[in-house]
C-alpha cells in the first residue's frame, strides 16, 4: 500500500500532462519557435511556485510523511556536462516532441509508437552508462 | 465538469505540476522522470556491462510506481477526459508545418507524419523515433536530469547547474526546430 500514493500522484501527473497539452509534439515545436506563451507559462509558473515551496520546506524544516527531513542534493559543479548533455537532450526533445515523462503518458493515451521512442531512450541511457568514464564531466 | 474536459490553460497546468513536485517530496521521493530510464536499464541487466547500473534499484521502486500512474493518467485522459478539441496553435506555427508538408496540424496531439503507422514502418520514420529517444536518454543522463529534474526541480532549488542544463535544452531544441527539422522533413 505504501506505493499507492505514488501511483495516484502519477495519475495526477499524467492527467496534467495530457490536459495541459504538454504531451503534444506541436506544443513543443511551437515553444521552440517562440510562438506561444503556453509552455513558458506552464514551466514558469511551476518554477515560481516551486521556488517558494522549496524555501518554505527549508525554512520550516518540513518533514516528509515518514518523519524524515526533506533534503535537496546540490548538483555537482560543472559546466561541460550540463551544457553538452543538455544540448543533446534538447535535440531529442524537439525531434521526438516528448521528454521522459510525456513519453509514458502518451503510451497510456494510446500512442503506441512512443514505445519505440522509449526504446531509443533506454538505448541512449545504456550508451551513456558504457561511455560515462570516457566523457568529460 | 466541462471545465475539466476543456484543454487546461497554463495557469492551471503549471501550478498543478508544482503540486505534483510537492507531493513527491512529501511522500519521501523527488520529481525526476529520467532516473526511471536508468532504473529500467539496471533491471534489464545493465549492471553486467557497467558499474553505472550497479545500484540498489529497489530504492527507486516508488518512482517506477509514479510512471505506472502516469501511464494510467494518460489512459484516463484519453478515454474519459478528452473532448476531441484541436490544439489552439499559433497560426504561424501551423503555416510553418504545412510548408514542411505536415497535414491536419494540431487536430490531434501528435503529427501522423512522425508517429503514424506509415511513418513507423519506414526506415526514415523509425530512425527519427529511435534517434529522438536516444538523444533524450543519452542527453538527460549526461546532463544528470531532464525537464522535471532540472527545469522544474533544479531551478526551484536555484541550482546553477540546472540553469546551465536548461540553457543546453534550448540550444539543442532551437537547433533542431530551426535548422534540422526543415532538412529532415
Amino acid at each position: 500500500m505504501k506505493y499507492l500514493k505514488f501511483i495516484l500522484a502519477g495519475v495526477l501527473f499524467g492527467i496534467i500532462m495530457a490536459k495541459g497539452e504538454i504531451i503534444s509534439w506541436y506544443r513543443i515545436y511551437e515553444m521552440f519557435r517562440f510562438e506561444s506563451f503556453h509552455m513558458y507559462g506552464i514551466i514558469g509558473s511551476a518554477v515560481v511556485l516551486g521556488i517558494l515551496m522549496v524555501q518554505i520546506i527549508k525554512r520550516t524544516q518540513l518533514k516528509d510523511i515518514q518523519g524524515s527531513s526533506i533534503t535537496f542534493n546540490p548538483k555537482d559543479k560543472s559546466i561541460i556536462r550540463y551544457l553538452v548533455g543538455g544540448t543533446i537532450f534538447g535535440l531529442g526533445w524537439a525531434l521526438a516532441g516528448a521528454c521522459p515523462g510525456p513519453m509514458f503518458v502518451l503510451v497510456g493515451y494510446g500512442y503506441l509508437s512512443l514505445l519505440i521512442v522509449i526504446g531509443g531512450a533506454l538505448l541512449g541511457t545504456f550508451l551513456y552508462g558504457l561511455l560515462k568514464s570516457r566523457l568529460p564531466h | 465538469m466541462d471545465l475539466i474536459l476543456e484543454p487546461w490553460p497554463w495557469y492551471v497546468a503549471g501550478p498543478a505540476i508544482a503540486l505534483v513536485m510537492f507531493l513527491l517530496l512529501y511522500f519521501g521521493g523527488n520529481f525526476g522522470m529520467s532516473a526511471n530510464l536508468r532504473t529500467m536499464c539496471a533491471i534489464a541487466g545493465g549492471d553486467k556491462y557497467t558499474d553505472f547500473f550497479k545500484f540498489d534499484w529497489k530504492k527507486q521502486k516508488w518512482n517506477l510506481m509514479f510512471v505506472v500512474g502516469a501511464i494510467i493518467g494518460g489512459f484516463i485522459s484519453a478515454n474519459f477526459l478528452a473532448n476531441g478539441q484541436a490544439i489552439d496553435l499559433n497560426p504561424n506555427t501551423i503555416t510553418a508545418l504545412e510548408d514542411l508538408g505536415f497535414q491536419e496540424v494540431g487536430e490531434s496531439y501528435l503529427p501522423g507524419e512522425i508517429f503514424g503507422r506509415e511513418a513507423i514502418f519506414s526506415l526514415k520514420g523509425i530512425l527519427i523515433l529511435i534517434g529522438g529517444g536516444l538523444m533524450v536518454g543519452f542527453g538527460s543522463r549526461y546532463a544528470g536530469g531532464c525537464t522535471s529534474g532540472h527545469a522544474i526541480s533544479g531551478l526551484s532549488d536555484l541550482q546553477i547547474p540546472s540553469l546551465i542544463a536548461v540553457i543546453g535544452f534550448f540550444i539543442g531544441g532551437l537547433i533542431m526546430t530551426h535548422l534540422l527539422i526543415p532538412i529532415i522533413f
